[in-house]
C-alpha cells in the first residue's frame, strides 16, 4: 500500500518475511490446498468422466435442479425481509429496537441442525401444525417448502446485516426531500432508497445465495434426504460419498466450489463499488459542510 | 408494512420454531428433560462439541491474528489475492469442505500420505473435527481483528521503540492491549460458528459415539430413530450454549465499538 507502511516501526525485513511466509502457509494449507484438490480430484478421471457423473445420473441432475430452484426463492424472501427490516431499524426508533437487531443474529448462532429440528416440530407430521397441514394436504417437511424454509432461516441475517449500516450512513434526508416534493412511498423506495443501497443489497444477495446453495445441516434435517426428490447438491455430495462413489461426489463438489469462486469474484467487485460509493458520500458531506 | 413483514418473518421463522422447541422439551418435566438430555452418550457429545470448538476457535484466533497482521501491516506481492482467499470458507459449502478435508487426510490423500506414517490421523478422528472447524471459523477470527490493526495508532509504537522498548516489549505492552478485545471477539465468533457446525464435521469425524460424535450429529441420529424427545432436549442444551455465546459476543462487540470511538 502506501510507503509509510514499509517504514512502520515493526518492519524488520526478516520478521516481515517470516510473518508473510507464515500467513501464506496458513492460508495455503488450510484453504488453497483443499480448494485445489476439489478440482484436481473431480477432473482426475478426465473431463468426460466428470461430465458423465454430473449429467448422466438422474438423481444428481435432479439435485442440481432442486438447488437452483430452492436457493433463489429463499434469497428472494430474504431480500424482501432484509430491505423491510433494515428500513424499520434504520429509519424508526421504537422500544425493543436493539433487541430486534440482536434477534437478527440468532440464525447465525443457532446450529443449523437445531433450526431444522425446530421446523420439523412445527411443520412435521407430529408437529404443531401437522394435523392442519395434513388436512390441507400440504407437505412441508420432506418436501420443497421445508427446504425453502430451512434455507431462508440460515441465510436470514445476511441481507439485513448488510443494509442496516449503509441505510444509517446515508440518512433519511434524501427520502424526506422526495416526500416533501410529493413522492409516494413506493416512488421514494424505487427512485431514492433503492439506488442508494443497491450495491450493499447486491452484496447481501450474493452472500445469501452462496450460503443458500451450500446449506447442509438444516436442509439435511427437513429434507428426509430422498434421492431424486429432496436431495439438494450438498446433500447429493454426502450421499455419493456414503455410497463410496467419491469421484462422482467430487464432481458435484467441484460445481459447488466453482460457484463459491464465482461468488468471491462478485463479492470482490461489489466491495470495490461499495468503497467508492462510501468515499463519494463522505466527499459530498464534506463539501456540503464547507461554506462556499 | 415494513413492520408487518419484519414481524411476520421473525415470528414465523425464528421465534415460533425456537419457542416450540423449548416448550416441547419443557413438556417432559425437569426429570424427563434430564433423563433425555443428560445420558452418558449425550454428555460425551457435548464434551466433544465444546472441546473441539474451543480448541478450533483458539487455533483460529492465533493463526487469524498472524494472517490479519500480515494483511493489515505488510505490503507484499499477492497481498490482495491472499486477502480474497481468506473469504473462501464463507463461500465454500461446508459439505465440500468436509469431503475434501477427509480426502486430503486419509492415508492415501495428499497430506495423509505424509502425516499418517507419522501417526497423525487427520481423518476420522478428533483432530479431523478440529481441522474442519478451524477451516470454517478462520475468516471470522481474521475479519474482526484486521480492521482494528489497520486503525492502530502507529505513533505510539514508534514512541515506545524510540524510548528503548524492544520489538517484543512493544508488541506485548503497546500493540497487544489495543487489539486484545478484537482478538477475544474473533475467538467468540469463531467459537459460535464452530459449536453448531454440522456439514463439514459429519464427513471427517467418523461419528463414533463417546469419541468423535458431536452434539448436532447425535441430534440427527436420534431424529432418524424417531426419538424426537431426546433429539429435542439435546437441541435445547445446544441452543442454550449458542444463545449464551451470542449474548457474550454482542456484549464484546459493543465494547469493541466503544473502544473504537
Amino acid at each position: 500500500m502506501s510507503a509509510s507502511q514499509s517504514r512502520a516501526p515493526h518492519a524488520s525485513p526478516a520478521v516481515s518475511a517470516a510473518l508473510v511466509a507464515a500467513a501464506v502457509g496458513i492460508v495455503g494449507l488450510l484453504i488453497v490446498v483443499p480448494l485445489a484438490s476439489v478440482f484436481f480430484e473431480a477432473f482426475a478421471g478426465g473431463v468426460a468422466a466428470w461430465w458423465t457423473a454430473l449429467a448422466h445420473d438422474p438423481d444428481t441432475r435432479h439435485a442440481i435442479w432442486l438447488s437452483l430452484t430452492v436457493a433463489p426463492v429463499a434469497v428472494a424472501i430474504n431480500t424482501v425481509f432484509g430491505v423491510a427490516a433494515a428500513w424499520l431499524v434504520a429509519r424508526f426508533r421504537f422500544p425493543g429496537r436493539s433487541l430486534l437487531i440482536s434477534l437478527f443474529d440468532v440464525p447465525f448462532s443457532v446450529s443449523p441442525v437445531v433450526a431444522g429440528l425446530a421446523l420439523v416440530l412445527i411443520f412435521g407430521r407430529q408437529g404443531l401444525l401437522g394435523p392442519t397441514l395434513a388436512w390441507l394436504d400440504w407437505k412441508v417437511i420432506f418436501s420443497w417448502p421445508g427446504l425453502v424454509l430451512a434455507t431462508t432461516f440460515v441465510t436470514l441475517p445476511l441481507v439485513v446485516r448488510e443494509l442496516i449500516p449503509v441505510m444509517e450512513a446515508i440518512g433519511p434526508e434524501e427520502e424526506m426531500a422526495a416526500v416533501s416534493l410529493g413522492a409516494s412511498g413506493w416512488q421514494v423506495f424505487w427512485r431514492v432508497t433503492l439506488p442508494n443501497i443497491r450495491w450493499a443489497l447486491l452484496h447481501g444477495i450474493v452472500l445469501a445465495n452462496a450460503r443458500a446453495m451450500g446449506e447442509f445441516g438444516a436442509v439435511y434435517v427437513v429434507s428426509g434426504h430422498i434421492a431424486g426428490a429432496t436431495d439438494t447438491m450438498p446433500l447429493r455430495v454426502e450421499k455419493l460419498f456414503q455410497e463410496y462413489r467419491t469421484p462422482a461426489s467430487m464432481a458435484v463438489a467441484s460445481v459447488l466450489a466453482g460457484l463459491a469462486l464465482v461468488t468471491l469474484v462478485a463479492k470482490f467487485v461489489i466491495e470495490r463499488r461499495l468503497e467508492a460509493e462510501s468515499r463519494d458520500l463522505e466527499a459530498a458531506r464534506s463539501t456540503a459542510e464547507t461554506p462556499a | 408494512m415494513t413492520f408487518a413483514i419484519t414481524a411476520l418473518v421473525m415470528t414465523a421463522l425464528v421465534l415460533l420454531p425456537l419457542a416450540v422447541l423449548v416448550l416441547r422439551a419443557a413438556s417432559l418435566g425437569p426429570q424427563g428433560f434430564v433423563a433425555a438430555a443428560w445420558t452418558p452418550r449425550a454428555r460425551a457429545a457435548y464434551g466433544v462439541s465444546l472441546g473441539a470448538a474451543v480448541l478450533a476457535a483458539t487455533v483460529s484466533a492465533v493463526l487469524g491474528l498472524v494472517v490479519a497482521w500480515v494483511l493489515a501491516r505488510i505490503d507484499f506481492p499477492g497481498r490482495r489475492v491472499l486477502d480474497a482467499l481468506v473469504d473462501v470458507p464463507l463461500a465454500l459449502p461446508t459439505a465440500v469442505a468436509g469431503l475434501v478435508y477427509s480426502a486430503l487426510y486419509v492415508e492415501k490423500g495428499w497430506l495423509g500420505h505424509w502425516l499418517v506414517p507419522l501417526g497423525i490421523q487427520g481423518a476420522y478422528s478428533y483432530l479431523g473435527i478440529v481441522l474442519v472447524l478451524v477451516f470454517v471459523s478462520l475468516p471470522f477470527a481474521i475479519r474482526v481483528v484486521q480492521p482494528v490493526i489497520e486503525s492502530l495508532d502507529r505513533d505510539t509504537e514508534e514512541a515506545a521503540r524510540i524510548l528503548g522498548a524492544s520489538r517484543a516489549q512493544t508488541f506485548f505492552r503497546v500493540v497487544l492491549p489495543g487489539i486484545l478485545p478484537a482478538v477475544v471477539t474473533g475467538f467468540a465468533l469463531a467459537l459460535a460458528r464452530a459449536l453448531g457446525e454440522y456439514g463439514s464435521v459429519v464427513f471427517i469425524s467418523g461419528n463414533m459415539p463417546f469419541k468423535t460424535e458431536i452434539a448436532p450429529v447425535l441430534i440427527v441420529s436420534r431424529l432418524e430413530e424417531f426419538a424426537y424427545a431426546e433429539a429435542t432436549t439435546i437441541a435445547v442444551v445446544l441452543l442454550a450454549m449458542s444463545l449464551t455465546l451470542l449474548i457474550v459476543v454482542n456484549a464484546l462487540q459493543q465494547r469493541l465499538a466503544r473502544n473504537a470511538q
